[in-house]
């Protein structure tokens, strides 16, 4: 089971949006979210929106998806205004986006293109799993336009993969870096995950050693959460598997911080490091600094000017709708100031750039300075007027926000 | 032929019977009252209800009467048949409320010692019993369910007969429940209870035995009249305070309030002037004639006296004044109960409440949670102490935060209580390790019978209130019983042992302990709020001091993580909602200093479940 859509308001059928909202779209970046909600199987710690050939059913193929996506498209584009600014950034996520054949994931990028223009420079990714790529299939990613690859590895060692049911040999990762490398991508990811049941400190650096050999510019590494509802959750909750604790995730965290600046990856983000500037996804920035986008796909979200909206999760029902040429949003809600502010302390302070507090009221700073001699936030960076978290503050990067939330 | 009633007012005290029933919580007292009340035709048998007697829903439930009730019955005698005019005095049953029970055994000139003939003698019975005696009161030795197969007449009417000093013969032998015995009880009443003694032509001196709050009628006060008589539209004194009341209404209860012309010589009955707060109508005081007083008020009386005290708290804090108007409609029936407002760091605002017992302050918060839906915390109870300092001032401690901390203190004396306990002579080890274990001084002991025995302890007050009667029960299977009353002070070596939470103090947690038993309390509560209070984003270091002597540490070890370190890709309102949701729950937390303290952390570290005792194990 995936995990569940927000609670919002009704979402209009067809989509429009607010004379408010779309004058938010002045000024921000614009980028484009694909959700493609296949996988050859389901993992057991997954709780995204994504579904096998067999949980499908009637009504959605993959061979028809592309379709059905490129209808979205269009909607967007009646939806957005002319003036709306090209787009600077495209995303492919999963699900395993490339279980659909290259020419389809470019059909769908060539319409994002027609319809509101590419930018000259614009990052285009997708996600992959390393045994899902072949080196034909990467160039032919690369010949529709695509400029960056992010491949789930997740583990180099066999025990941790088999606890996340991941089907990979683990140099496949290694290969699949290679094979990107030479169809002509300057800029790949690996997605690690950490505080597997069963890993061990030794095992953890393996990965990580292993992942920087490959030689990708940028890294992501994620604490293995136990959500409700998957089979893993079931597991740790008949006793089967012990749940990762909490001190243990933080080591890894410490582990993988220290391995990765030793090797030139920086963090810029709590979760993500990048060999420079230039190998930053420009994307993921997109959604942390409160900049416009639109997620096209079953469960993906949307943010324009301060309207949040979802589609509807079944690829059966998301289907049904663009068929019927309904917008397939299935509710949306309009932040609030409140919520506005909460949201950007929430993403900002997890940002290497840090809190601007210039712009928040004087409470904010001294609260800054609190955490800077609770050893949470760097003095220099606070100085001079940003919240910038200390490697322990970006481990209690909630409580922060939290606490900044108190005085504000 | 049934009785003729006799008219209150005008009955000769030679055909009035006074009595009690002594007897422990449940061992037939109500079933007996009802036996009674039905054969005297009182009450029929179709308006009899199971414990006529017994008014309030948390005594029908526990079992126990807390406020005594009392019930005019006439009665022809089958050995001279005569017609009596009996009065049935109910007396509570716990050994917090001593003094009220030893009004009632004053308003009587006998008691009907009832024992449950499969269990015994216990001890609150025999203190009472003593109480009694005490007051030269008739003894009518009585076992109960006879019926019962597991019931030992035999035994039990020896050990009856050991303890009073009468022949085993003597005791009678009945089962309220079937009606076995009775009549001939009420018979013997008859016979051996002496008549009330009094002089009808001096000036009026009625004794107040119980006085009950009726949201209809006011107060309405319950009376034995000694001397002289008591006439409607009277106006009469109450001789502690001087103030004096219009009667509007005095009469009997049958087991209905009947108005009447009056109470004469002996007679008991009851009185309305309308007061609301039964304070103006003190249990043990003197009602005499406004216009012609009595000079000399009857022996006895004294103000009632907290001896435990407690801090009540709402969990919400917004319930402060349901709190304050719920303990002030409470107060209206409950002489005893004090209270005034406090102020605590941790747990915000609520009351300090002085309260006659335990019990008393168990049934007090009982009813504050089920008759006006509050939910409180209450503190560890503690008792009064009087510290006397260097410089001669003196300190009457009633909240370990009064305590004079950092004061050249002289001497500390502490209220010590006569105990008794009564229980199968298998367990006197247990029980003497106990007693000596929390303080106590043995004072004697007496076998009742070949297998059961009586000890007498000395024991600090403050170390039976906390948990004393659970440890006696579980080390004694459940069989012993406990009665105690106050035996003035001693001399102690107390201190305030404080908890501090990252150096603050947190006054809910002090506590006035025993020098020796400072570190266990120390140690009991570190460890324990070491389990409570979740991890913070700091180390959290938990401290037990004397002053500024630390006794006992523990360290609860920072948080490390609290961050979501997962990819929700554009799912933004998701993470908002989870953090606005951490939000709340911060919300339900109490702060001491920068610490976090979730509201069920207080509860159970509150809780006197876990001892030092069971700590220790």
């Amino acid at each position: 089971m995936a995990s569940a859509l927000p609670v919002g308001d009704p979402a209009p059928a067809d989509g429009r949006l607010g004379e408010s909202a779309l004058l938010g779209l002045r000024g921000h970046p614009l980028g484009f979210y694909v959700h493609v909600p296949f996988c050859a199987s389901r993992c057991g710690y997954c709780d995204f929106n994504t579904y096998t050939a067999e949980e499908l059913g009637n009504g959605v193929s993959r061979g028809s998806y592309a379709d059905t996506v490129l209808a979205e498209i269009r909607l967007a584009r009646n939806v957005l205004p002319a003036s709306a600014p090209t787009v600077s950034t495209v995303f492919f996520g999963g699900g395993t986006p490339t279980l659909l054949p290259a020419e389809h994931l470019g059909l769908i990028l060539r319409e994002i293109g027609e319809q509101f223009g590419l930018a000259p420079d614009a990052e285009v990714t997708t996600e992959a799993n390393p045994e899902s790529v072949t080196p034909a299939y990467l160039s032919r990613l690369r010949e529709a336009g695509f400029t960056r690859i992010s491949l789930g590895m997740q583990s180099a060692v066999p025990h941790v993969l088999s606890v996340l049911d991941r089907t990979h040999r683990p140099s496949r990762a290694l290969e699949a870096v290679a094979e990107a490398r030479a169809a002509g991508f300057e800029h790949v990811n690996l997605d690690l995950i950490y505080g597997t049941p069963g890993e061990t400190d030794a095992d953890w650096q393996q990965s990580l050693d292993t992942a920087i050999a490959a030689g990708p510019d940028h890294l992501s590494a994620y604490a293995l959460i136990v959500e409700d509802g998957t089979a893993l959750a079931r597991k740790v909750n008949s006793g089967a598997i012990a749940a990762p604790d909490d001190d243990v995730l933080a080591d890894r965290y410490l582990q993988a911080d220290d391995t990765l600046a030793a090797q030139g990856f920086r963090w810029y983000e709590v979760s993500n490091w990048a060999r420079s500037s230039a190998a930053e996804s420009r994307h993921n920035r997109l959604y942390w600094s409160g900049a416009n986008w639109w997620g096209a796909g079953p469960g993906a979200h949307s943010h324009v000017g301060g309207v949040r909206w979802w589609n509807v999760k079944h690829p059966t029902r998301y289907t049904a709708a663009l068929d019927a040429g309904r917008s397939p949003a299935a509710g949306r809600e309009t932040l609030s100031r409140r919520a506005m502010l909460t949201e950007r302390l929430m993403l900002e302070v997890r940002m290497r750039d840090g809190l601007d507090l210039a712009t928040l009221p004087e409470s904010a700073s001294r609260q800054a300075e609190q955490c800077v001699t609770w050893g949470l936030a760097d003095r220099g960076a606070v100085y001079n007027g940003r919240l910038v978290l200390t490697q322990r503050g970006r481990l209690l990067a909630d409580a922060v926000v939290r606490d900044l939330l108190d005085v504000l | 032929m049934p009785a003729i009633p006799s008219p209150p007012g005008d009955t000769p005290p030679g055909r009035i019977r006074n009595f009690s029933i002594i007897a422990h919580i449940d061992h037939g007292k109500s079933t007996l009252a009802d036996q009674m009340l039905r054969l005297t035709g009182v009450v029929d048998a179709r308006q009899a209800r199971a414990q006529y007697l017994d008014r309030m829903d948390i005594e029908r439930e526990r079992g126990i009467t807390i406020k005594s009730q009392n019930v005019r019955m006439p009665w022809r005698s089958k050995a001279d048949g005569t017609d009596y005019t009996l009065h049935m005095i109910d007396t509570p049953g716990h050994v917090d409320f001593t003094y009220e029970v030893s009004r009632s055994l004053a308003a009587c000139e006998g008691a009907v010692l009832l024992v449950d003939a499969a269990q015994g003698i216990e001890a609150q019975t025999l203190a009472n019993l003593y109480l009694a005696l005490e007051n030269d009161l008739q003894i009518i030795p009585v076992l109960n369910k006879i019926d019962l197969p597991a019931a030992q007449p035999d035994l039990y009417a020896a050990e009856l007969a050991h303890i009073i000093g009468c022949e085993p013969d003597d005791v009678l032998r009945v089962s309220a429940k079937t009606g076995q015995g009775v009549e001939e009880l009420l018979d013997v009443i008859c016979r051996v209870v002496p008549a009330p003694v009094g002089d009808a032509d001096v000036q009026a001196r009625a004794m107040i035995f119980d006085s009950v709050y009726d949201i209809y009628r006011g107060v309405i006060t319950y009376v034995r009249v000694i001397d002289g008589k008591i006439t409607p539209r009277q106006k009469i004194k109450m001789m502690s305070t001087g103030a004096t009341h219009e009667l509007l209404e005095v009469g009997v209860i049958s087991p209905e309030p009947v108005p009447s012309q009056g109470l004469g010589v002996g007679e008991v009955g009851y009185l309305i002037t309308g007061v609301k707060d039964v304070r103006q109508s003190k249990v043990g005081d003197t009602v005499t004639d406004a216009a012609k007083p009595a000079t000399q008020a009857l022996g006895g009386y004294r103000d009632p006296n907290p001896m435990v005290y407690s801090g009540l708290f709402p969990i919400d804090g917004s319930d402060f004044p349901l709190l304050r108007d719920a303990l002030d409609r409470l107060r209206l029936n409950d002489a005893a109960l004090v209270y005034e407002p406090e102020s605590s760091g941790a747990l915000g605002f609520g009351f300090r409440c002085g309260f006659l017992g335990l019990l008393h302050l168990e049934i007090t918060r009982d009813r504050l949670e089920r008759e006006f839906g509050l939910d409180l915390i209450s503190t560890a109870p503690n008792v009064v102490n009087r510290v006397v300092l260097e410089d001669g001032r003196e300190f009457v401690v009633t909240n370990p935060s009064d305590w004079p901390s950092g004061q050249k203190i002289a001497e500390i004396h502490e209220p010590v209580v006569k105990a008794m306990v009564i229980a199968p002579s298998e367990y006197i080890g247990a029980i003497m390790e106990l007693c000596q274990n929390r303080r106590g001084n043995l004072m004697g002991m007496d076998y009742l019978s070949e297998t059961r025995v009586e000890l007498r302890y000395t024991l600090p007050l403050g170390e039976i209130i906390f948990d004393f009667f659970d440890a006696l029960k579980s080390r004694t299977r459940g069989y012993a019983s406990l009665d105690y009353e106050e035996a003035g002070e001693q001399a102690a070596e107390l201190v305030k042992v404080d908890i501090l939470l990252q150096g603050e103090p947190v006054d809910a947690f002090s506590a006035i302990v025993h020098k020796d038993k400072a570190y266990a309390y120390g140690t009991m509560m570190t460890t324990k709020l070491r389990e409570l209070i979740p991890r913070q984003q700091f180390e959290v270091p938990i401290q037990a001091a004397i002053g500024s002597r630390v006794i006992a540490r523990e360290s609860i070890r920072a948080i490390r993580k609290d961050v979501l370190a997962k990819c929700y890709g554009g799912d933004i309102t998701r993470k908002r909602k989870l953090l606005e949701k951490q939000k709340e729950g911060k919300k339900r937390m109490k702060m001491v200093g920068r610490v976090e303290v979730p509201q069920e952390a207080f509860i159970a570290a509150l809780s006197t479940s876990e001892s030092p005792e069971s700590a220790k194990k």
